[in-house]
Formats: structure tokens, C-alpha cells, sequence
């Protein structure tokens, strides 16, 4: 144990493990959060949920990798197929890069950049890219659709993300996640999301609406554009776009966990657990990714005026009046 | 065990490096299962298969067209909001040492932007359909 920790301060060593300890995480938010999509959604239905392949259905991700890797790939003849097979990627990249300057504890975080909130922003909204390009490349009228509503939806709703964490930053005078985390103390009412609970709202429904999760699934759309973007995907090509919308998901979780629950801060003082507070940071990731699940079953989409009526006339407004209150305020205490 | 990926004090341009070898090693991790999943699944391919989905339908018309203007209000109302948030970040960063001044440019620079989205919503550009 003493050898592997000392191996963690040589410098490529180090790059190494940690890049392979944050693929694996992705890979297996996103294999886990799938198992978790069904139980959820089963239980709140009041129904079982996958129950047949290993215990409790526990092993239904792996049996659904192994089939995914084993189906035919079909792509549409007239398609542009090099934007077409490049789409999950560029809808990959985005989600699995952000993890990068995502600290899970005091001293875990792979790159600590100091423009980390940027970063995080600049990253996220790549993923419309991806969309665009999934819609583009397939030619198919559904696709297309999805892929226009996708984008404009994506880079509307990237206005209320990006002027509701600037609360936080003027806050925390930083916009390193690390310095934001220990900005906000180890006691659950110096989080952030209490003073900055109008801008906490605001980018936790922008933030739903970035990933494309219900009530804001409208590039998908499956009731009535039939899946949208990704109607022409199969095989391996939709299992990374499915990757790459559970794993965006996880990283909005923690990163709303980083900016307003305090990170890996514990709630009360005589709870810090010293190394070992990560676990805290994945127990209110958890949480947050389970209000997630709970919203899809909860809230109905959302029509395309309601939508962008809700992103332009409701949240930007919000976040610039309590950019206005948070200024004031700081000038006044 | 405890978590610990110690982060040693590395330079500016080495963080973004990691970075760069990150995203490298994503997309060849991506692309490498791609290319796997080609060759280990079948593929037999046909015209009828090569065709787009349409709910059962043959495709009349090419999607391949050009698509409504609203959506460049949008692009372009975006635009306007993404560089004035660029613009309030480094201001919002040091606004604790800014004071009053800083307060005072804030609410002008806002306001300015704050009566743009006005205008554009009283013209109907934020109207969908």
C-alpha cells in the first residue's frame, strides 16, 4: 500500500493511474447508471425492473454490453458516414473529459486547473456538436429535427448554466473547483446553495435541459420523432451515445455537488471522515443523479415555445436579478 | 482505501498538456471500440437495410435542405449572452476587491445587455413558430 502511494507521486506514473482510474469511473457511471435508469424507473412504476440476469438483475449492464458489441452496425446508405461515425465520439469527449478537473477530494483531482469553471462550460457545450453532427450526418428527416431542436436547446439553455455560476464565483473569488470547494466550509449552511438559491434552481434545470434529460428530451423526442438524433444508430455506435448521455449526466451531478453542495465537504464538522471524504462526495452525487431519474417519471415534456420561453424569459432573468442581489449584498456585509 | 491521486504543484502548461493527452487517449479508446465492435459483429448488408428510417415509408424528400431562420435568432442571441458572460467572469473573479466601482460598472454593462434581450423579446425574436 506504502510502495503504491509513493508510485503516485512520480509524475507519469501518476498521469497514468489516474487516467485509467477516471476512464473506468465513466465507463462504469454510465454501465451502472443504465441498470439504475431501469430499477428507478421499475420501482416507481411499481414493478421489478430487470430481475433475470444475476442477482436482482445486478449483472443486466454487462449482459447488455456483450450484446450491444455483437450487433450488426447499420448505417444509412446515403449517410455522410465519417460525420456519422464520428458523432459518438465528439458526443463522448465532451462527458468523459470534464471528470478531469472534477476534485472528489481534498487532494484527488487530475488536472487542477485554475480556470476549471470555464473549462467545465467550454467542454459541455462541445456535446451540441455532437448532436448536430449525429442529425447531420444520418440524412433522415427525424434526425434532422432532433438535431436542429437539439442545438437550439443546447446552446439556449448554455446562457442560464454559465450566468448562474457567476454567484459562485464571485463568491468564492476563484474559478478553481478545488478553491470553490474549500471556500464553502464543512457546514451543510455555508454551502453555497443556500445564498445562491435562486442561481442553485436556475442551473440544476439548465443543467437538466443540457443533458437532454426529461421534461427537456425533445431532440429525442421517442413519442414523437422516435428517438431523434439517434433514430439511425445501432450496435456499438448507440451504446457510446447512450455512454455518453448517462456519463454527461453523472459529470452535471457532480459538478452541481462541486459548485453548490460543497463538494466532498462533509455536512457537519464531526462528520469529516479525513481521506476518506469522498464518500461524501459520492453520496450527494447520488443523490442529485437520483433526483435526476425521479424527474423523468414525475414532469411532462415540455412543448418547443415552452421551452425556450422557460430558458429566455424566465431563467436568464432570474440569474441576472440575483447577479444584481449577490452584488449588492457583498458590497453591503 | 483512501482516495488519493496526489496533485503535484505542475506548471501552467503542463495541467493543459494532461489535458490534451486525456482527450487523445479518449478518442482512441472510443475509436479502438468502434473499430472492435466492426469486426466482431456481423454485417450483411442489403438496400433494403441501407435505407432511412421512416416509419415504414419510403423517403420522398432530402432532409438535406435549408431549415428555418428562428433557429439563427437563437444562434445569434447566444452569441450575444456567451461573450457577455466571458466578459463577467473576470469581473466577478476579483469583484470583492472592485467595490462600489466595480458595482456600479457591473449594473451599466448589464443593463445595457439586460435592454437588448428587452428589445429583442418586445420585436418577437424570442417567438417560436
Amino acid at each position: 500500500m506504502e510502495t503504491f502511494l509513493h508510485l503516485l507521486e512520480i509524475e507519469p506514473i501518476r498521469l497514468i493511474i489516474s487516467f485509467a482510474a477516471v476512464l473506468f469511473l465513466v465507463l462504469n457511471l454510465a454501465a451502472v447508471l443504465t441498470m439504475a435508469e431501469r430499477k428507478v424507473s421499475g420501482y416507481i412504476h411499481l414493478r421489478y425492473g430487470p430481475n433475470r440476469v444475476g442477482p436482482r438483475g445486478l449483472l443486466q449492464p454487462a449482459a447488455d454490453v456483450f450484446k450491444l458489441f455483437t450487433k450488426e452496425n447499420v448505417s444509412p446508405g446515403r449517410s455522410d458516414l465519417w460525420v456519422f461515425l464520428g458523432a459518438p465520439i465528439a458526443m463522448f469527449i465532451p462527458a468523459a473529459l470534464v471528470w478531469v478537473v472534477v476534485p472528489f477530494a481534498p487532494d484527488a483531482v487530475v488536472a487542477d486547473i485554475n480556470v476549471a469553471v470555464l473549462f467545465f462550460v467550454a467542454i459541455t457545450s462541445i456535446g451540441a456538436l455532437g448532436v448536430v453532427m449525429a442529425g447531420y450526418g444520418s440524412r433522415s428527416a427525424f434526425s434532422l429535427l432532433g438535431a436542429l431542436r437539439g442545438a437550439a436547446q443546447m446552446i439556449s439553455y448554455e446562457v442560464p448554466l454559465i450566468l448562474s455560476l457567476l454567484g459562485v464565483v464571485m463568491l468564492s473569488g476563484s474559478l478553481s473547483l478545488v478553491d470553490i470547494v474549500k471556500a464553502q466550509g464543512d457546514t451543510i449552511w455555508t454551502w453555497y446553495f443556500l445564498p445562491q438559491l435562486p442561481m442553485f434552481v436556475t442551473f440544476y434545470i439548465a443543467g437538466l435541459a443540457e443533458v437532454k434529460r426529461v421534461p427537456f428530451d425533445l431532440p429525442e423526442g421517442e413519442s414523437e420523432i422516435v428517438g431523434g438524433f439517434m433514430v439511425e444508430y445501432s450496435g456499438m455506435t448507440w451504446a457510446l451515445i447512450q455512454a455518453a448521455e448517462f456519463a454527461s449526466m453523472a459529470v452535471m451531478s457532480s459538478i452541481t455537488v462541486t459548485l453548490f453542495l460543497g463538494g466532498w465537504q462533509p455536512p457537519l464538522p464531526f462528520l469529516d471522515l479525513g481521506n476518506f471524504n469522498w464518500v461524501w462526495f459520492g453520496i450527494k452525487t447520488a443523490l442529485i443523479m437520483f433526483t435526476l431519474q425521479w424527474i423523468r417519471w414525475s414532469v411532462p415534456r415540455l412543448r418547443m415555445d415552452q421551452l425556450m420561453d422557460l430558458g429566455w424569459k424566465v431563467l436568464v432573468p432570474i440569474t441576472l436579478i440575483w447577479l444584481f442581489v449577490t452584488a449588492g449584498a457583498m458590497l453591503i456585509f | 482505501m483512501a482516495l488519493v491521486l496526489l496533485q503535484q504543484g505542475a506548471s501552467y502548461g503542463t495541467v493543459y498538456l494532461y489535458v490534451g493527452i486525456f482527450m487523445l487517449l479518449v478518442t482512441g479508446f472510443v475509436a479502438t471500440t468502434l473499430v472492435l465492435a466492426r469486426l466482431i459483429s456481423p454485417g450483411r448488408r442489403s438496400s433494403t437495410k441501407a435505407q432511412n428510417y421512416e416509419t415504414g415509408e419510403i423517403t420522398v424528400t432530402d432532409p438535406w435542405r435549408p431549415f428555418p431562420v428562428r433557429y439563427y435568432v437563437f444562434a445569434l442571441l447566444f452569441l450575444v449572452f456567451d461573450v457577455e458572460a466571458a466578459f463577467l467572469y473576470p469581473w466577478a473573479v476579483i469583484y470583492k476587491s472592485l467595490g462600489v466601482y466595480g458595482f456600479v460598472e457591473m449594473v451599466i454593462f448589464v443593463l445595457i445587455l439586460a435592454v437588448g434581450l428587452i428589445y429583442a423579446w418586445k420585436k418577437g425574436a424570442l417567438k417560436w413558430v
